[in-house]
C-alpha cells in the first residue's frame, strides 16, 4: 500500500504494544524524525519501561515535537496513541504549527501482538494490558477523522505492513521549483479591460483561443514569464467572468498561477449553493452568471466551481524566496497548510475593532514581518504600492478608479495601467491625488525606531563577501552603549569603515614598517596589481551627502531638512556643530554640482569615505593631554638631565668600578650615560616635529582639507565593483573643482611582479614620509579582491618612520627598542579588518537595495561591536 | 626625570655618607621599569649636589606589568611617565636611597638626626590643579617653594598651558624627612599609579607618613590621592591616621563631579529621589522600571519599601550596572528580595518589549543626556511601546544655574548634558508628548524654590488616560 504523507506533517502511529510501530518507523523514517515515548522515558529515567515517568516522558516528547514542527520538520510520534486523550494534544500541536496531522493505524490480529511481546523479555506486562489497548483502539477508530486527522491509513495484516511504502508529497503551495521570472498582478475585480492592457504592456501576447464554457483568449509571454494573480478576480467590476476566464485559461495552460481571494471564494460558495450575503459587488458577478444562456449555465457553474475550488491558498515560489498570497502571510505560516493559514491568506488578520467607516481594522502583520521571503499580496486597496519589511501590497484599487498594478519579479519593478473609470465607490474614500500623503513612507515611519531585539545578544550577520560574521554578546553590549549615547540618527548611519592592518613587520634596519612586505603579501596571495595611495594624517570621516534637502526625507526618512551628515569611524557627528556641518556639505555639494556628479551617477545622494584634516581639529584634547604633554615634560626633563650629566663629566674623577656585588646594583659609565641622554633629547625633538606636522589652526572652512578616497555608494549602486583607479579618478574630478578644501589623493599603481615598479613606489614612499607624510595605503587594485585563499585584506597601511614615533613613543627607533617592538602579532587585527570590511559593504548593499533600516543597522552596529574587540591600538 | 638634592652645610660632602652613595662613582640600581642612576654634579666642602636620574625603559614599562592586556588605550604606550616625577620616583628612592629613607647611616650615624639646609630640585612634576596644589602640599611642611611652569607647545600657544612644573623645594630638615616627604607627596601629584594599590600600600603610606602626615592639613587629600581613590582603603587609612586628631567622615565618593558638587549643597539628589518615591506611592505603583538607573541608588530606595513588588533598573552602561549590582549586594541578596528586583542592560534608543507591563517608569535626570534629535526615539520607546500607567521624568531647570556661583555662565551642570531646559521648554515638551501619546501631565518643582528662577530640578508626572 502506498502511504502518501505531506512533506510537512505530524505522523501519529496508533497501535497497541507489539503491533510493530517502532520497526515500521525505523524502516521508513530517519531516526531523528521519530519521537518515541519509550525513548523519552529512558531519557528521564534510564529505563524505557518505567511507567512512573510517563507524564515527564511525554512532556519531553511534546517539547521536542514543538521545536521540530516550528522548524518545519516532519515528525513521527511512536507511542501507542490508542486513546483519544493521548491523540488530542498531538492534533492541537499540529494545528498550532499549521501542519497536517496524519495517522497510521496498526490494526493487526491480537495474536501477533501477543506473540511479539512474549519474545521481548523487558515487556513483562500481561496479556490483559494488550487486550485493553486493542479494545481502546477499536472503540474510537471511526472517530479519528473527526479528531482532525487529515490522512488516515489502516494496516490490517503483517503482509500489509511489510508491503507498505511511504511517498512524501510536497504541499500544494510548494512551487519552490518555479523560479520565474514572474509578473504578479494585483486585485482585478472584473476590470478585464485594464487587465488585458496590463498584460500587453507586460509583453504578453494572445497565443490562441480556448473553447468551452470558460473559453477565451490564452495569453502567453514569449520569454516564458509567468503571471501570478493575487486573487479577487471577480465582483464589483464590469467584466467579472471574463477576468475569471482569462485567469483560468492562463492557469490551465501553465502561463499563470493564481491564488484565491475572499471574493473568489464567496462566489464559489454561492455557486455551490451555499447561503451567502449578496454584498460587496457579488451581485454584479451573479448578474453576469444569470445572463449566461440556460443551456450552458449548469456546465459553466460546474467548470467555474471546479476552477475556483482548485485554487491553493498561497504559493511559495523561487526556492522559497517569494510568497504570493491574497492578504499576505506571516513567516510562520508560509508553506504550511491549515485552516488558519487559509483564512489568513484570504482575509488577513483583524484586530477585532472597526474604523469610522465600519470597516474592520486590519492587524498590521507586515510591520512585524522579519522573514527572509518577499511577500506580495493585495486585498486592501492602497494608493501606491509600498514596500514594508520585504512585503508589498499591490492592490491599487483599480475598480475604485485607481490603477491595476503588476510587480515584475525578480526585477522588483512596478508596471501599472490606470483605471478607465470609477466602477465602484469605495466605502473609505481613496485619495488618489496623494494630497494628504504622509511625509514618510510606512517603512520610514517604522524605521524611526529600531528594536533592541535586532541588536542585543550574540548575532550572526550574513554577508555576501564572507558568509557569516559572528558578533559576540559582550561586543554587542559595548556597541549598544556607544550607539545609544554618542552615535547620530541611525537612519543616516549607513556605513562604518573597517579597521586597517599594517603591513608585516619589517626586519630592515631602522624600520618597523616598509613597503616591501605589503607588496609581498599581495603577491603571495595571487594579486598582481596594487594601488598605493598617499595616507593622509587627519581623522576618518564618512560623508553622506544629498543633492537637496528634500532627499534627506525622501531617501533617508529623516524629518529635519539637512544636506547630509559627516561622521566619524564610530558613528559620532564629526563636527558636533550642525551649522558647520551643513556649511561644509554645501561647499562639497558645490563641487559635485560643478563636476556634473548627480547627472553622471543618476543619483540624489552619495556616500564617501574620506580623511578630514587637520588632525588637530578632532584630536585637540588628545594632542594637549598626550602628545604635547609628552613633548613638554620630556623636553624639560631631558634638558636638565643632560645638563647635570655634562656637569658631572666635566667635574671629572668619576671612576667606574667593575666589581658588582649583585646584578641589580652596578656602576655605569657616566660618559655613555651622557651620550645616551643627549641622543634621547634629539629623539624628542623629532617626536615633537612629527606631531606638529599634522596640526594647524582652523579659522574658517578654508582651513580644512578633505581627501575623499572611496565613492562608496550612490542610488542603486555600491561601487565596490569598480577598481581603485576608477575611484581615484572619479574623486579627482570633484576635487579639482575646489582645490582649496578638496584634496585629490596622489597614487601609484604597482605591478608586484615587477621589481622596478616596486622600487619606484618605495622611493615615492620614502620621499613622502621624509617630508613628514604619514605613509601610504596599499590596496589590491580591485576593491573586492579574491586571492587563492579567498578574500584578501582590502588595504594595508605602511607608515613612515617619523610618523610611527607618535604611535610607538619618541624613543621607539633606537636599535634595542625596535628589536623588541618587532615582536608584534597582526593576526587579530587582520581578521577583524576582513570581517569589518565584509559587514560594512553588506550594510551599504542592503541600504542600496532599500531594505528595512534594521537590516542596515545590523551591519553598522556589527562593525562598531567588532571594533570593541581588544587589539593592540598601535597597529 | 631627574631629582637633585643639594646641601650647603659644611662639610657638604656629608651628604654622600647620608645617602650612602659615593660622589666619585655613578652608581646604578636596576628597577622593574628601568634603572636609577646616582651621581654628583657638584662636590665641594661648601656645596654638594646628588642627582637621582630615572632611566625609564618605555618599552619594558608596558611589557613588564601589563603584558596580558593587549588592548590598553594608546596613552598607555605614549605617555609622560619616563619624564615626569611619579610614583616611579618613590620606587627609585627606595632602591637608591633605601638606607637614608629608613634613617640609617653606617659610617656616620650621628648625622641622621641633624637638620641640614636642603634643596631638592625636580626636573618635571605634573600638578593637576596647578600651583595651588603644590603649595597646599609643601607649604605646611615648611618648604620654600620655587615653581616654573613648562610651556606645552611653543608652536601652538593657543593650546594653553600644561600642568608641568620644574620645582625647587628648600627647607632645613633631616635627609630622612626630606626623602619621606618626597616618597609620599610625589605620587600624590601623579594621578595614575603604576602598581596596584592594595593593603600593603596603605602600610607604606602610614610608615612613610609617620610623624608628619597626621598633622598635615591636607592629610585626607593626600591619603585619597596616594591610594588612588580606593575609598574603603583610603577611609581606613584616614581613620587610623586621625587617632590623635579626629576628623569628620566624608562623602562616599571623593571624586565628585561638578554636578554633584553643585547639587550636594542642597542634598538635591536625596530630595529628588524622595519626591519621585512619593509620586510613585501616591499612585500606588507596584511594578516600577527605572530607566537610566545608573548605579542603582533609586532602585535601592524602592527595594526598602515593601509596597514595590517588582523593581527593574535599566541602564545603557554595563559598568554602571556592575556597580549597581555591587552596591545592592546582588549576589548575597535574600531570595525573596532578589525576586523583586532585576537589573537590565538596555537602551532608550531602541524599542524593547522588556520595558512594558509596568505601573510606573521613572527617568530621573536622564533625558538631558540624550541628543535632542534622538529625543523622539525616547518618546516612542517610553510612551508608545513601554506604555506604563505612569511615568515620572526629572531634569535640571537651567534657569536655576545662575544661583550657583561656581558654575560659569552658559555652562551645563555636567559634561555629558546635551541640553538643559527652562521650565517653559520642559513643560512645552511634556505637554506635546502627553497629548500625542494619550497621557495627562502635571509638574512639581524639586529643591529650594526661588521666586524668579524656580527650583533646581523640575519634574513631570505623566498619567495614562
Amino acid at each position: 500500500m502506498e502511504i502518501k504523507l505531506p512533506k510537512l506533517s505530524l505522523v501519529v502511529l496508533v497501535g497497541p504494544s507489539g503491533s510493530g510501530k517502532s520497526s515500521f518507523a525505523k524502516k521508513h523514517f530517519l531516526p531523528t524524525e521519530i519521537l518515541s515515548s519509550d525513548y523519552c522515558r529512558s531519557l528521564v529515567s534510564d529505563d524505557e519501561n518505567d511507567q512512573k515517568v510517563t507524564s515527564e516522558a511525554f512532556e519531553v516528547l511534546h517539547f521536542i515535537a514543538r521545536k521540530r514542527l516550528a522548524a518545519g520538520k516532519m515528525t513521527v510520534i511512536d507511542a501507542t496513541n490508542v486513546q483519544k486523550e493521548a491523540r488530542k494534544p498531538l492534533v492541537e500541536l499540529a494545528r498550532e504549527f499549521h501542519c497536517l496531522p496524519c495517522a497510521i493505524v496498526f490494526d493487526l490480529p491480537r495474536s501477533v501482538c501477543h506473540e511479539r511481546n512474549k519474545t521481548r523479555p523487558d515487556r513483562d506486562f500481561g496479556r490483559h494490558v494488550i487486550q485493553q489497548q486493542i479494545s481502546q483502539m477499536k472503540r474510537n477508530m471511526r472517530s479519528l477523522k473527526y479528531e482532525g486527522f487529515r490522512h488516515i491509513y489502516r494496516l490490517n495484516s503483517e503482509e500489509q505492513v511489510n508491503e507498505s511504502f511511504i511517498t512524501r508529497t510536497p504541499l500544494w503551495n510548494d512551487k519552490t521549483d518555479e523560479k520565474g521570472p514572474f509578473d504578479i498582478i494585483g486585485d482585478i475585480h472584473g476590470c478585464c479591460d485594464e487587465l488585458e492592457e496590463l498584460l500587453q504592456k507586460l509583453g504578453y501576447e494572445v497565443k490562441g483561443q480556448s473553447e468551452g464554457v470558460l473559453g477565451g483568449p490564452i495569453y502567453s509571454h514569449p520569454e516564458g514569464r509567468k503571471a501570478v494573480f493575487v486573487g479577487d478576480l471577480v465582483d464589483r467590476g464590469p467584466r467579472n467572468l471574463d477576468a475569471m476566464k482569462l485567469a483560468y485559461n492562463m492557469v490551465s495552460t501553465e502561463n499563470a498561477l493564481c491564488v484565491p481571494g475572499n471574493h473568489d471564494m464567496k462566489f464559489m460558495r454561492k455557486l455551490q449553493g451555499k447561503d451567502v450575503q449578496i454584498t460587496h459587488g457579488l451581485a454584479e458577478t451573479l448578474a453576469e452568471v444569470d445572463a449566461i444562456p440556460e443551456e450552458t449555465k449548469a456546465e459553466f457553474t460546474e467548470a467555474a466551481k471546479k476552477f475556483l475550488y482548485s485554487l491553493v491558498s498561497h504559493y511559495l515560489l523561487d526556492g522559497g524566496k517569494l510568497v504570493v498570497s491574497h492578504a499576505g502571510l506571516k513567516q510562520e505560516m508560509q508553506g504550511r497548510g491549515s485552516g488558519k493559514v487559509r483564512d489568513f491568506c484570504l482575509y488577513g488578520e483583524t484586530t477585532g475593532e472597526t474604523d469610522e467607516f465600519g470597516l474592520p481594522v486590519r492587524y498590521n502583520w507586515a510591520a512585524e514581518y522579519r522573514g527572509p521571503a518577499m511577500v506580495v499580496y493585495g486585498h486592501t486597496p492602497v494608493v501606491e504600492p509600498e514596500w514594508l519589511n520585504r512585503t508589498v501590497n499591490i492592490d491599487t484599487g483599480c475598480v475604485f478608479g485607481g490603477k491595476l498594478t503588476a510587480l515584475r519579479y525578480p526585477e522588483k519593478e512596478f508596471v501599472e495601467v490606470s483605471s478607465k473609470k470609477i466602477y465602484c465607490e469605495p466605502k473609505k474614500p481613496m485619495d488618489f491625488d496623494d494630497k494628504d500623503k504622509p511625509v514618510l513612507t510606512q517603512q520610514q515611519h517604522l524605521d524611526d525606531l529600531l528594536d533592541a531585539e535586532d541588536v542585543i545578544g550574540k548575532r550572526i550577520v550574513l554577508t555576501r563577501l564572507r558568509s557569516n560574521v559572528t558578533i559576540r554578546e559582550e561586543n554587542a553590549i559595548a556597541a549598544l552603549e556607544v550607539m545609544s549615547r554618542f552615535a547620530i540618527n541611525p537612519k543616516w548611519l549607513i556605513y562604518l569603515p573597517p579597521t586597517m592592518s599594517p603591513s608585516e613587520t619589517s626586519q630592515k634596519d631602522g624600520y618597523l614598517e616598509y613597503p616591501t612586505e605589503a607588496f609581498s603579501y599581495f603577491r603571495k596571495l595571487g594579486i598582481p596589481k596594487v594601488i598605493c595611495e598617499e595616507k593622509h594624517m587627519g581623522s576618518r570621516a564618512v560623508i553622506v551627502i544629498c543633492k537637496d534637502v528634500d532627499t534627506s526625507t525622501k531617501r533617508f526618512g529623516v524629518v529635519e531638512k539637512k544636506l547630509g551628515v559627516i561622521y566619524t569611524r564610530t558613528g559620532r557627528s564629526f563636527f558636533n556643530n550642525d551649522e558647520l556641518e551643513q556649511q561644509f556639505l554645501e561647499r562639497l555639494k558645490g563641487s559635485m554640482d560643478k563636476a556634473n556628479f548627480w547627472e553622471e551617477f543618476e543619483t540624489d545622494w552619495a556616500c564617501f569615505d574620506c580623511e578630514l584634516m587637520p588632525w588637530s581639529e578632532k584630536a585637540k584634547e588628545l594632542l594637549k593631554t598626550q602628545y604635547a604633554a609628552v613633548g613638554s615634560s620630556a623636553t624639560a626633563s631631558l634638558a636638565e638631565s643632560v645638563k647635570l650629566l655634562k656637569k658631572t663629566v666635566k667635574r671629572g674623577g668619576i671612576t667606574t668600578k667593575k666589581s658588582s656585588r649583585s646584578e641589580s646594583s652596578f656602576d655605569t659609565d657616566i660618559n655613555l650615560l651622557m651620550d645616551r641622554f643627549a641622543n634621547r633629547q634629539g629623539l624628542i625633538k623629532q617626536y615633537i616635529s612629527a606631531y606638529q606636522q599634522y596640526c594647524w589652526p582652523v579659522q574658517s572652512i578654508d582651513d580644512y582639507k578633505l581627501a575623499p578616497f572611496h565613492l562608496l555608494a550612490t542610488e542603486k549602486q555600491v561601487h565596490v565593483d569598480k577598481n581603485h583607479e576608477w575611484h581615484m579618478n572619479t574623486l579627482a574630478k570633484i576635487c579639482e573643482k575646489d582645490k582649496k578644501v578638496l584634496l585629490a589623493t596622489p597614487f601609484k599603481i604597482v605591478d608586484v611582479t615587477d621589481k622596478a615598479s616596486e622600487d619606484e613606489a618605495i622611493q615615492w614612499w620614502i620621499q613622502h614620509t621624509n617630508k613628514g607624510g604619514e605613509g601610504m595605503v596599499i590596496k589590491p587594485l580591485d576593491f573586492v579582491a579574491k586571492g587563492k585563499r579567498g578574500l584578501v585584506q582590502p588595504a594595508l597601511k605602511c607608515r613612515g618612520k617619523e610618523y610611527l614615533r607618535i604611535i610607538y613613543g619618541p624613543e621607539y627607533s633606537t636599535d634595542e627598542n625596535l628589536e623588541r617592538l618587532r615582536n608584534r602579532g597582526l593576526g587579530t587585527k587582520r581578521s577583524l579588518a576582513m570581517r569589518e570590511f565584509a559587514i560594512g559593504i553588506e550594510g551599504l548593499e542592503r541600504f542600496v537595495r532599500k531594505e528595512p533600516l534594521r537590516r542596515v543597522h545590523e551591519c553598522t552596529f556589527g562593525v562598531l561591536a567588532l571594533e570593541s574587540e581588544p587589539v593592540d591600538p598601535r597597529l | 626625570m631627574i631629582l637633585t638634592i643639594t646641601t650647603t652645610k659644611k662639610p657638604a660632602t656629608d651628604l654622600g655618607y647620608l645617602l650612602h652613595k659615593s660622589p666619585d662613582r655613578c652608581q646604578s640600581t636596576k628597577l622593574s621599569f628601568g634603572t636609577a642612576h646616582v651621581f654628583y654634579p657638584e662636590v665641594s666642602k661648601e656645596k654638594c649636589t646628588a642627582a637621582l636620574l630615572l632611566d625609564v625603559d618605555p618599552i619594558e614599562m608596558i611589557r613588564g606589568k601589563n603584558r596580558s592586556k593587549s588592548s590598553m588605550p594608546l596613552e598607555q604606550y605614549v605617555n609622560d611617565k619616563p619624564y615626569v616625577a611619579s610614583s616611579f620616583l618613590s620606587v627609585a628612592l627606595v632602591g637608591a636611597f633605601g638606607t637614608a629613607l629608613n634613617g640609617k647611616c653606617k659610617t656616620k650615624p650621628e648625622l641622621v638626626d641633624v637638620k641640614f639646609p636642603l634643596t631638592a630640585k625636580l626636573s618635571v612634576v605634573q600638578a593637576r590643579g596647578g600651583e595651588n596644589v603644590l603649595k597646599k602640599l609643601f607649604d605646611p611642611l615648611g618648604y620654600k617653594l620655587k615653581m616654573k611652569r613648562q610651556p606645552l607647545d611653543k608652536k601652538f600657544e593657543e593650546w594653553g598651558e600644561g600642568n608641568y612644573f620644574s620645582i625647587e623645594l628648600s627647607n632645613t630638615l633631616t635627609v630622612k624627612e626630606l626623602l619621606n616627604h618626597l616618597y609620599v607627596l610625589i605620587p600624590v601629584l601623579d594621578n595614575y599609579k603604576h602598581y596596584f594599590v592594595d593593603k600593603q600600600e596603605m602600610e607604606k603610606l602610614l610608615k612613610r607618613g609617620e610623624g608628619w602626615l597626621s598633622e598635615h592639613p591636607e592629610r585626607e587629600f593626600i591619603a585619597n590621592r596616594y591610594l588612588k581613590y580606593r575609598m574603603s582603603l583610603a577611609r581606613e587609612a584616614v581613620t587610623r591616621l586621625s587617632e590623635a586628631n579626629p576628623i569628620q567622615e566624608q562623602e562616599e565618593d571623593s571624586k565628585l563631579s561638578l554636578e554633584e558638587e553643585l547639587e550636594s549643597s542642597v542634598s538635591l539628589n536625596e530630595e529628588r529621589h524622595g519626591t519621585v518615591l512619593s509620586a510613585l506611592k501616591s499612585h500606588n505603583a507596584e511594578k516600577v522600571i527605572d530607566l537610566g538607573c545608573a548605579e542603582g541608588r533609586f532602585i535601592g530606595l524602592l527595594l526598602k519599601d515593601k509596597s514595590f513588588k517588582k523593581i527593574v533598573g535599566m541602564d545603557v552602561s554595563i559598568r554602571c550596572l556592575e556597580i549597581a549590582s555591587q552596591r545592592l549586594k546582588f549576589e548575597r541578596m535574600a531570595p525573596m528580595q532578589k525576586e523583586r528586583i532585576e537589573l537590565m542592560h538596555g537602551s532608550l534608543m531602541y524599542r524593547d518589549k522588556r520595558f512594558s507591563g509596568f505601573d510606573a517608569a521613572t527617568a530621573i535626570e536622564v533625558i538631558e543626556h540624550l541628543d535632542p534629535p534622538r529625543l523622539a526615539a525616547f518618546e516612542r520607546v517610553l510612551f508608545e511601546f513601554a506604555k506604563p500607567k505612569m511615568a515620572v521624568i526629572t531634569t535640571p531647570n537651567v534657569e536655576y544655574n545662575v544661583m550657583w556661583e561656581n558654575l560659569p555662565a552658559g555652562k551645563f551642570r555636567h559634561n555629558d548634558h546635551r541640553f538643559e531646559w527652562t521650565r517653559k521648554e520642559f513643560q512645552e515638551w511634556a505637554c506635546r508628548v502627553a497629548e500625542k501619546f494619550g497621557y495627562g501631565v502635571k509638574y512639581l518643582p524639586i529643591g529650594p524654590e526661588d521666586k524668579k528662577v524656580g527650583s533646581p530640578t523640575q519634574m513631570a508626572i505623566f498619567i495614562k488616560e
